[in-house]
């Protein structure tokens, strides 16, 4: 899993039928201190997260999980808005 | 996901048997300023996209396989969407 920040919203109509009714969001990882790291990327969001939120986003085939029992072709997923996060 | 762009078609008429009927297109991730970045890509097509569309593209190979709808089918990389706006607040 990773931070991450909400930068956008993709609109796509002609997509995979299990992909209807989510959102997709354009994320920058974050490093610890929150700066931008790596190449944004698309997610699936799993919990309403919206532009300029911080989250965290876990990757892999582990990404369609939080939509069982349904399995949306997804390698990325929202799972977690962030409050707030400390390091010392 | 990848926001991509399709760049060409691959015709390959010997290829695994999961593969069969399996639409293969060429395609460049990009940029979310739309430039190119890395290497080109093929990737299985399930949602009729077209040469000069920008796409959103799953690798990863449990993603693609369900895109495809096969178990167990030997690819990586799928085209889930096509993109009809990019909303990026900076």
């Amino acid at each position: 899993m990773q931070l991450a920040r909400v930068l956008g919203e993709v609109v796509s109509t002609m997509k995979d039928g299990q992909l209807t009714g989510f959102k997709l969001l354009v994320l920058q990882p974050l490093t610890a201190a929150g700066d931008p790291a790596g190449r944004t990327l698309v997610a699936l969001d799993s919990v309403g997260a919206g532009v300029g939120e911080n989250v965290f986003f876990v990757r892999g085939r582990e990404a369609a999980f939080p939509f069982y029992p349904a399995e949306p072709p997804t390698d990325a997923s929202v799972i977690g808005i962030v409050d707030h996060w400390d390091t010392e | 996901m990848q926001i991509c762009r399709v760049v060409g078609t691959v015709v390959a008429t010997q290829k695994n048997r999961k593969l069969e009927g399996a639409k293969l297109l060429l395609v460049q991730p990009l940029t979310l300023d739309g430039q190119p970045r890395g290497a080109t890509l093929l990737a299985i097509d399930s949602v009729g996209a077209g040469v000069g569309e920008q796409v959103l593209v799953v690798i990863e190979g449990k993603a693609a396989g369900q895109a495809l709808g096969r178990k167990a089918a030997a690819v990586d990389a799928a085209i889930i969407g096509i993109v009809d706006a990019l909303e990026v607040d900076r």
